[in-house]
């Protein structure tokens, strides 16, 4: 997230802590990947940020020179702190002190944070994390207006007793538990399902993938992330964001995969503009998200896009999913296993993999007529494999 | 034995009157009507007029009456119809009854009972439904009684009496049609401490008077929300019993001061800031009041309600204390 400063003669941006996902409000700044005077492109990496759920590597959204790094690594800090200045290319040091000289959030060095408001500490809390020598700035206020109360304190010390991965586990079940919680108390959900044949598309797989190593052979999961794509930009109702009490649609299609841990829980990472995308790079994008998703470094991008999410149970052997909506998103698609049924076709029973495809969706933006004609594009989508 | 608050007043003053030829009862109604809340009906019969005595409407002439009687060795129950209406002896009560042991370098004392209604909630409009008894509290020199449950009720009065400086006692007028146990007529009830009403671990209420009850009532409904609030009664607002309700907060570590006074300079106002004196490091959230509000105590019955403190709003204001469930 970068601000532009209207200043007349000077481009200086603010470069500022995005927002990693919905329920992120504050990060840790772990590491910068860029120093002072470094030139930085587009998309690259500056930063590494640790949310509550995984260590995610922030990207820069503009061209520019780091001018000035204004948090420094172990810093926790709200969502929209100014963490760096950078200079519009070809701009000078001496044009970005200019500017720096009116605008006191850039003062020089040391290094500091925009003054944050006072946190809200109960003298109780205080008082505890003095006794058990617990630095009060790293214990998250769960009280009113958010204050540090004596159970928040002790909850840190029962974190810091314990060992790195259950405390990571916890944390990571907290905001599962919030953003869940948040969708089933806001979002009126309904469900829909349908069983899909994937005769053709089965054919077609082990078509495409008979020449190829095992380690570049396409999996069907791809077809159905790339056909819940392409069905979605016909239904755009079910692809966007509910925000402030309206549907936003989103133009592109970010699908977000969930993706379970093997330490437990969960995260949902986007594949990005996926309905632009050809399988055969989308399966080499999955396969590296979900390798970096278990290793807990990802893309700041990959974290706060996804339009929509899919999700895919069929691994565990269930036949359908009733999913629940990952706020702010409208929609959540689901596939559970696939099975070999007996099935109904041009008036013969034939033996047919078949896959129960079902819809999680927010009533507030769609209804189920909508959702039903959703999931019959989709099924019509997998029947033409080539075409995806 | 269940009986009523009303008949356990009318029970703690027939056993004085009995045990003691020194008490005897003055003021409006008392006598031939029986008191404006029955509490003395058929006393005129039982005890004459002697020791029951009917008095004109004027409280500065009869309160002034009973510090006379006390100081002369007598031991006066003077009955004031309502807290709104002491007013007029407030000159008495205070520069007087409250007064004379220090002007007299402590060659007297006042041993002198005062019983009045006190509080809202039966549309008797606003002159007759205030709560006032913050402001007695205020003054050196007496003590102020709230008793909220009918062993109080029956208990404090003889305690009242076996003190040798003046006491108030204050009845809130919503509490005498209540019924209640009343396990002991042994007289002398701790006269000097609150009383945990209820246990609990996550907030303390603490009230006393008529709101004992919507206090017990929003406890209630907070465990059915998880919420496990204690319920502190203070019984006498003056000397005030810090002790007890600063133990209980510094467990919970958060208070709601529950007073059907207004706000502000209230009797509520004092316990926060007891608190805070005292117990500012146990607490995990500023304290709470919930008052009246700052209006003439109105006659609609709506607005009455609205404009007192309800369990619902001791609820909620509860529940702004605690982290969200």
């Amino acid at each position: 997230m970068t601000t532009a400063i209207a200043d007349g003669h000077s481009g200086m941006r603010e470069f500022k802590l995005p927002s990693l996902g919905a329920d992120m409000d504050e990060g840790t700044l772990l590491e910068w990947h860029v120093q002072p005077g470094d030139v930085v492109k587009r998309g690259q990496v500056v930063a590494v940020v640790d949310t509550s759920k995984a260590a995610i590597e922030v990207e820069c959204w503009e061209d520019g020179i780091v001018d000035q790094l204004v948090v420094n690594p172990g810093s926790t800090i709200p969502v929209g702190t100014v963490i760096a200045l950078l200079r519009q290319p070809g701009e000078t040091e001496a044009q970005a002190a200019q500017w720096k000289a009116k605008h006191p959030v850039a003062a020089p060095a040391p290094p500091l944070t925009e003054e944050p408001a006072r946190r809200r500490v109960s003298p109780a809390a205080r008082r505890q994390a003095e006794e058990k020598h617990i630095d009060i700035e790293t214990v998250t206020g769960t009280g009113p207006q958010g204050a540090v109360t004596v159970e928040d304190v002790d909850r840190t010390v029962a974190a810091a007793a314990g060992a790195a991965v259950p405390d990571r586990a916890a944390e990571m079940r907290r905001t599962i538990a919030a953003a869940m919680a948040r969708s089933k108390h806001e979002i009126p959900h309904y469900y829909l399902a349908t069983e899909i044949p994937l005769a053709a598309a089965t054919r077609w797989l082990a078509g495409v993938n008979e020449s190829r190593p095992i380690t570049e052979r396409l999996l069907m999961a791809v077809l159905f992330i790339k056909a819940t794509a392409l069905a979605l930009v016909k239904f755009p109702e079910l692809n966007g964001f509910y925000r402030d009490g309206r549907f936003e649609p989103s133009p592109v299609v970010h699908v977000g995969v969930a993706i379970s841990l093997r330490q437990g829980g969960l995260i949902a990472p986007a594949l990005l503009d996926v309905n632009s995308k050809p399988p055969n790079q989308l399966m080499r994008e999955l396969a590296d998200l979900v390798k970096r998703a278990r290793a807990l470094s990802l893309k700041s991008s990959e974290f706060a896009l996804p339009t929509v999410t899919v999700t895919n149970l069929g691994d565990q052997g269930v036949e359908s999913v009733y999913g629940v909506i990952y706020p702010p998103q409208v929609a959540l698609v689901g596939f559970g296993k696939i099975t070999e049924r007996a099935w109904v076709a041009d008036g013969a029973v034939q033996i047919v993999p078949v896959v129960t495809a079902s819809l999680s969706a927010d009533h507030r933006a769609s209804d189920g007529h909508r959702g039903g004609l959703f999931l019959n594009e989709l099924k019509t989508l997998l029947q033409q494999p080539e075409g995806l | 034995m269940k009986i009523t608050y009303r008949e356990a007043v009318r029970q703690a003053l027939h056993d004085a009157l009995t045990r003691d030829p020194r008490v005897f009862l003055m003021g409006e109604d008392v006598g031939r009507y029986g008191g404006s809340y029955a509490v003395t009906k058929g006393f005129l019969d039982e005890f004459g007029p002697e020791r029951i005595r009917d008095t004109p409407l004027s409280e500065l002439a009869f309160v002034g009456c009973g510090v006379g009687a006390a100081l002369g060795g007598m031991r006066p129950i003077v009955e004031v119809m309502t807290v709104n209406f002491s007013l007029l002896a407030l000159d008495q009560i205070m520069n007087n009854a409250a007064l004379l042991r220090h002007m007299s370098g402590g060659q007297f004392s006042v041993p002198l009972v005062i019983r009045m209604a006190t509080g809202a909630g039966r549309q008797l409009a606003a002159q007759h439904s205030h709560s006032l008894e913050g402001w007695y509290a205020h003054i050196p020199g007496i003590k102020i009684l709230a008793p909220a449950t009918v062993e109080d009720a029956y208990g404090l009065l003889a305690a009242a009496l076996a003190d040798p400086d003046p006491v108030l006692i204050f009845e809130h007028a919503l509490l005498y049609n209540m019924e209640g146990e009343l396990t002991s007529l042994q007289s002398g009830a701790d006269m000097a401490h609150a009383r945990v009403r209820r246990q609990g671990t996550d907030v303390t209420v603490i009230t006393y008077g008529g709101t004992l009850w919507k206090a017990l009532e929003a406890a209630d409904t907070l465990a059915a929300d998880g919420i496990s609030a204690e319920v502190i009664d203070l019984r006498v607002l003056r000397p005030l019993d810090d002790t007890t309700f600063l133990e209980s907060v510094r467990r919970t570590r958060r208070a709601v001061v529950v007073d059907e006074g207004w706000r502000s300079g209230s009797l509520a106002a004092e316990v926060s800031a007891r608190i805070m004196e005292q117990a500012f490091y146990d607490l995990d959230a500023p304290v709470a009041r919930v008052c009246s509000e700052e209006v003439p105590i109105p006659y609609a019955r709506h607005l009455e309600e609205a404009a007192l403190p309800q369990a619902p709003k001791i609820v909620a204001a509860v529940k702004a204390l605690l982290p969200k469930k």
